[in-house]
């Protein structure tokens, strides 16, 4: 039987990224839909009644919501290749602790590095390097969050190095600078073709940034 | 091989409860830690040292951390009594529910009591529909797991317990039987499960740490 899976989405978000990757990981064929989110679709807000937010994995009709949940789902239903959770309860606990942690932590701190000003932006810049560097710390030595293979908290992480570019330039600052072996880690990630083909182009996240801004009146 | 399995937890704690209850579900034996979270302790601060906060499960002295993290834990360690289901849309649909109850209606149905003026009243707002998008969930289902308990019923132990007992101890009332009659019939069902029923702690007990909380609550205003 062959499988329908669409993905309702709006290219810079780093949650949509997050499900783009699981299905490259995996190889599934799958239709995008752009969502216009000034004017959600009827599909959109029947799928996701309760949020209305994208994204939206709908596989045979029925929608996963959540992109976290919804990576898990993928990994579950197409479990026999590139596994994106691990085998073991205890390292399963740890890959969700940390995809937790990136959803509680990274999302609004961030969000203030470019939508802030003066004190504000400044408070929002250092506690967004603690957070970076608290990572860096879990990261260590091995090539991904997981150890040696990509997995849930990488995938969780990642799609946020496309608006690193925009952060910056907002924020002034090198992110860099601060987590060098956090951009290494990133750039390792991106030689995968999953991650790659998955995430913005970070000038364009740039000028979309640059465009909000504007309507907010802050530039 | 003995197991050694340790929870890090406070009595008062509706987090630390859902831990609780996935282990009885499991008929798992453990040691309980109670914890003075005005006061940490050195172990919970080496157990958690991201977000020094407790429930913690130590499994063989390993830790794990974030009270749904423990579950799914605990159901994938120890047979018994399954507590996600194994078909993976329903285990998408249970955790998209328990994360709805951390995500969205902790903090707003605490507040709904907890808070003044119009903070109070926009709590009360959005409270009241966040108990409306529950009561709908139910409405072919008598848990929401369907059948049985499971993992989001298990999370909205805050709304079978907790929640009831602030309106009574602040005096307010945010949600009724005739408001959310679903909802009410859930909780009967909820706190009648034996599994629920054998393990509730006195609500003197609770309505203790709540007066404290709320006081502390206010004091900080």
């Amino acid at each position: 039987m062959a499988d329908e899976v669409i993905l309702l989405d709006f290219w810079p978000s780093m949650f949509g990224m997050r499900v783009r990757i699981a299905l490259a990981e995996k190889g599934i064929e799958y239709q995008y839909r752009e969502e216009d989110l000034m004017n959600k679709s009827p599909l959109l807000l029947k799928m996701n009644p309760v949020h209305k937010k994208i994204p939206v994995l709908i596989h045979n009709g029925k929608p996963v919501c959540e992109s976290l949940i919804a990576v898990e789902y993928i990994d579950e239903v197409w479990k026999d290749k590139a596994q994106i959770l691990p085998s073991d309860p205890y390292q399963r606990a740890q890959a969700r602790f940390w995809a937790d942690y990136v959803d509680k932590k990274v999302n609004a701190v961030a969000r203030n590095v470019w939508a802030t000003k003066g004190e504000e932006q400044e408070a929002a810049k250092k506690e967004f390097i603690e957070i970076l560097k608290v990572l860096e710390g879990e990261l260590g030595d091995k090539p991904y969050f997981g150890g040696e293979t990509f997995g849930l908290t990488d995938i969780s992480l990642i799609g946020y190095y496309c608006w690193f570019y925009a952060y910056e330039t907002f924020g002034i600052f090198s992110i860099e600078s601060e987590c060098p072996k956090l951009i290494a880690w990133a750039k390792r990630c991106m030689e995968k073709e999953s991650v790659s083909k998955s995430l913005a182009d970070p000038h364009k996240v740039y000028d979309f940034v640059l465009g909000m801004k504007k309507r907010h009146g802050q530039e | 091989m003995a197991e050694e399995v340790m929870l890090i937890g406070a009595k008062g704690s509706p987090f630390t409860r859902r831990v609780e209850t996935a282990l009885k579900m499991k008929g798992v034996q453990y040691e309980f830690m109670e914890e003075d979270v005005s006061n940490k302790s050195p172990l919970l601060l080496k157990y958690n040292p991201v977000h020094k906060k407790i429930p913690v499960l130590l499994h063989n002295g390993k830790p794990i951390c974030e009270s749904l993290v423990i579950i799914e834990y605990i159901d994938e360690t120890w047979k018994g009594t399954p507590i996600l289901p194994e078909d993976p849309y329903e285990r998408a649909k249970a955790r998209f529910w328990a994360k709805f109850m951390d995500d969205k209606c902790l903090q707003p149905l605490w507040k709904s009591c907890s808070s003044q003026g119009e903070e109070q009243e926009k709590a009360k707002e959005e409270a009241c529909e966040l108990l409306k998008i529950l009561d709908n969930e139910l409405k072919d289902k008598k848990f929401f797991g369907g059948d049985t308990i499971g993992l989001a019923d298990i999370a909205a132990n805050f709304i079978s317990h907790w929640f009831l007992i602030i309106q009574e101890v602040t005096g307010v009332e945010v949600s009724t039987k005739d408001k959310y009659p679903k909802l009410y019939e859930w909780i009967d069902e909820f706190v009648n499960c034996s599994i629920i029923k054998e393990n509730l702690h006195p609500k003197e007990e609770l309505v203790a740490v709540f007066r404290g909380r709320l006081q502390a609550a206010t004091a900080t205003k």
